[in-house]
C-alpha cells in the first residue's frame, strides 16, 4: 500500500511524457509536458526531496513551460507535417531508440533484480536545505558551474540572433523608403 | 476534546483545510463587494445601497444600515452568477475552456496550506504557530504553488479562440514571469537574515514572525522598517503577480474588451475572481508575516507580551484550552485585520493610480524592479555577513 503513490505518479509522469511526444496539437503537448512535471515532483516528494520538488514546481511547471506555451501562441505553431509522417531523421532516432531499451531489458534480464545501496548509506543531501545548497558549492561545484556557463552561452546565443533579425529589418525598411 | 484528538491525521487535515477553506472563499467573495463599496468612497459616490432582504426593513435602524453598507448585495450577485444561464460559445476548445477557472481556483486555495495564521503559547511558553502544514521549504512552496496558476489565464485565453482573449493570456504569460523574478530575488534579504549562522537553514514563515517578537529594541522591529526596499519591492511585484491595477494588463478592459475572461460568464467567470482575491488574500498575508510581524499586535510588543498584559498565561499546572483558544482567536483575529488593511491598500491603490501602458510593466519589470531587487540583494548581503560574521 506504501508504494502505491509511487505507482501512480510514476504512471502518470510516464504517460504525460509519452503524450508530449506523441500529441500532434503543441499545446496539449505543452500541456502533457507540464503534467510530467508535476509528476517529477511528487516522485522528488516520495522521495523526501521536499527542496528539489518544490524548485522543480517553480522553475520547470512554473516558468519553463509556461515559456513554451508562450512561444507556441506567438508564433502559433502548429502540430508536425501529417503528410510526411515518416522521415529518415525519425526512423533513424527511433532504431537508436529501440537499440538501446533492448539493451536495457537485456541487460536487466541476465543481471535480474538491480541492487541498489542500503538506504542508511546514502547521503540525504536533498532532505535538508542546508547540506543541499553546502552540496552544490562544494562537491558539485564543477557541474554547476558547467551548467551556468552552457546557459549563458544560450542567452548570449539568443541575443545575437534577434540582433541579427533586427538589423534585417531595418535594412529591408531603408531599401523599401522607409515603409516596413 | 479527546474526541477531536482521536480522529485520524487524514480526516484531521481534511477537516482543517475545509475550516480554512470556509473562511477564504467568503473573504474571497465579499473582497468583490468591498470593492466596489471602496471605490465609491473614493470616488465621492454612495456604491451599492439598494438591496434588502424582505423583512430586514421592519429592524429599526440595524437593517436600513446594513442596506446602506450594500451589505444584501453579496447574496443578491452570488445569486446572480450562480444561477444565469451559463452559455458556452460554439468556438472554443471546449476542455480547456471548462477546467480553466478549476485550474485557477485550485493554486489559489492550495497556497494557504504553508501559510500560518495565528499562534498560541504554550505552558513552557514557546509560541505554537496555527498553520495546516509547517514544512521547511515554507515561502518557496507559495511561490511555486501560486506560479501554476497563470495557466489558467493562458488556458483560458487560447481555449476561448478570439482575438482580445488570445492577446490576454499572451500578456499574462510574459508579466508574471517577468514579475516572478523581482518577487523572488526581494524576500533573499529577508532569509539571510533569519538564518543566522547556528540556526540551522529554513524557509519558514514562522520563523520569519519569530525573528520580529524577539525582545529588545532591534529584535522587536517589524521588517519593513529593516528593510524597506525590500518590502517595497515585493509589493509592486505582488501587484503584478496578482494581476491587479496598475498591472492588470491581463484583463485591460480599456483595450482587451476583458482580457483573458471576455468570453466567460455567469460562476466560471466568477470562480476567476474568487481566485485573483484569494491569491490577494494569500499575497497580503505573506506580505504580513514577511514585513509587518504577522500576529504581533504592534512593533516591539511580541504577542507574548501582549497576553500577558490580558492575563491570558498558561498555568504551570495544567494545560487550559480556554486560553489556547481564546490566544489562537486574538491572533487570528490581529493577522486578519492586518491582511484585510492590505486589501484594502490594493483596493486603494487600484482605483487612484491609472492604469501602465503593456511596454512600461515591461520596461518597469526588467530594467527598474529587477536591478533595484538586485542591488537590494548584494547590499543586504554584504552588512548581514558584516554583522552576523565572526
Amino acid at each position: 500500500m506504501a508504494e502505491f503513490p509511487f505507482y501512480l505518479f510514476a504512471f502518470l509522469t510516464v504517460v504525460a511524457a509519452a503524450g508530449v511526444v506523441v500529441n500532434r496539437n503543441a499545446v496539449n503537448a505543452a500541456i502533457c509536458l507540464l503534467v510530467s512535471f508535476v509528476g517529477m515532483a511528487a516522485l522528488f516528494v516520495l522521495l523526501e526531496a521536499y527542496f528539489l520538488a518544490v524548485l522543480q514546481v517553480l522553475v520547470y511547471a512554473g516558468a519553463v513551460a509556461v515559456l513554451f506555451l508562450f512561444i507556441i501562441m506567438l508564433f502559433d505553431v502548429k502540430g508536425g507535417d501529417p503528410r510526411k509522417p515518416y522521415k529518415k531523421i525519425a526512423a533513424g532516432s527511433g532504431l537508436v531508440a529501440l537499440a538501446l531499451l533492448t539493451t536495457g531489458l537485456l541487460s536487466l534480464a541476465k543481471h535480474g533484480q538491480l541492487v541498489s545501496a542500503d538506504p542508511a548509506t546514502v547521503p540525504a543531501a536533498g532532505a535538508n536545505l542546508k547540506t543541499f545548497g553546502y552540496q552544490l558549492f562544494t562537491t558539485y561545484l564543477l557541474p554547476v558551474e558547467v551548467t551556468g556557463f552552457l546557459l549563458l552561452i544560450a542567452m548570449l546565443g539568443v541575443v545575437v540572433l534577434s540582433k541579427k533579425h533586427l538589423e534585417e529589418t531595418e535594412a529591408r525598411s531603408q531599401h523599401s523608403g522607409g515603409k516596413v | 476534546m479527546n474526541l477531536f484528538l482521536q480522529i485520524p491525521p487524514v480526516v484531521l487535515g481534511l477537516l482543517k483545510g475545509l475550516a480554512v477553506i470556509c473562511v477564504i472563499f467568503p473573504i474571497a467573495g465579499a473582497c468583490s463587494m468591498a470593492e466596489r463599496k471602496v471605490s465609491a468612497w473614493l470616488q465621492g459616490r454612495f456604491g451599492p445601497n439598494r438591496v434588502i432582504v424582505p423583512w430586514f426593513e421592519w429592524i429599526p435602524f440595524l437593517g436600513r444600515g446594513l442596506q446602506r453598507l450594500g451589505v444584501f448585495n453579496l447574496l443578491a450577485d452570488g445569486g446572480k452568477l450562480l444561477f444565469k444561464e451559463d452559455p458556452l460559445p460554439g468556438h472554443v476548445n471546449k476542455f480547456y475552456f471548462m477546467i480553466a477557472p478549476a485550474i485557477a481556483i485550485i493554486p489559489a486555495f492550495t497556497t494557504v496550506v504553508v501559510v500560518p495564521f495565528g499562534a498560541y503559547i504554550d505552558q513552557a511558553g514557546q509560541v505554537v504557530p496555527l498553520m495546516l502544514a509547517n514544512v521547511d521549504v515554507g515561502l518557496l512552496a507559495v511561490f511555486a504553488i501560486a506560479s501554476l496558476g497563470i495557466y489558467s489565464m493562458i488556458l483560458a485565453g487560447w481555449a476561448s479562440n478570439s482575438k482580445y482573449p488570445f492577446l490576454g493570456s499572451v500578456r499574462a504569460s510574459a508579466q508574471l514571469v517577468s514579475y516572478e523574478l523581482s518577487l523572488t530575488l526581494s524576500v533573499l534579504p529577508v532569509f539571510l537574515w533569519v538564518n543566522a549562522p547556528g540556526t540551522g537553514a529554513s524557509l519558514s514563515l514562522v520563523r520569519v514572525v519569530a525573528f520580529q517578537s524577539l525582545p529588545g529594541f532591534w529584535g522587536g522591529t517589524w521588517f519593513i522598517f529593516l528593510m524597506p526596499v525590500s518590502a517595497f519591492v515585493f509589493l509592486i511585484a505582488l501587484f503584478a503577480e496578482t494581476n491587479r491595477l496598475p498591472f492588470d494588463m491581463i484583463e485591460s478592459e480599456a483595450d482587451l474588451v476583458g482580457g483573458f475572461h471576455t468570453e466567460y460568464g455567469s460562476f466560471k467567470w466568477s470562480l476567476f475572481f474568487v481566485a485573483e482575491y484569494a491569491h490577494m488574500t494569500v499575497g497580503s498575508g505573506v506580505f504580513v508575516l514577511l514585513f509587518f510581524g504577522g500576529w504581533n499586535p504592534l512593533p516591539w510588543l511580541p504577542i507574548g507580551t501582549f497576553f500577558g498584559w490580558l492575563g491570558l498565561v498558561q498555568s504551570a499546572g495544567q494545560f487550559s484550552y480556554a486560553i489556547a483558544i481564546t490566544q489562537g482567536v486574538l491572533s487570528i483575529a490581529i493577522f486578519l485585520a492586518k491582511v484585510l488593511f492590505m486589501i484594502f491598500f490594493f483596493m486603494w491603490v487600484r482605483w487612484t493610480v491609472p492604469r501602465f501602458r503593456y511596454d512600461q510593466v515591461m520596461r518597469i519589470g526588467w530594467r527598474r524592479l529587477l536591478p533595484l531587487a538586485l542591488a537590494n540583494v548584494v547590499v543586504y548581503a554584504i552588512v548581514i555577513a558584516l554583522l552576523q560574521g565572526d
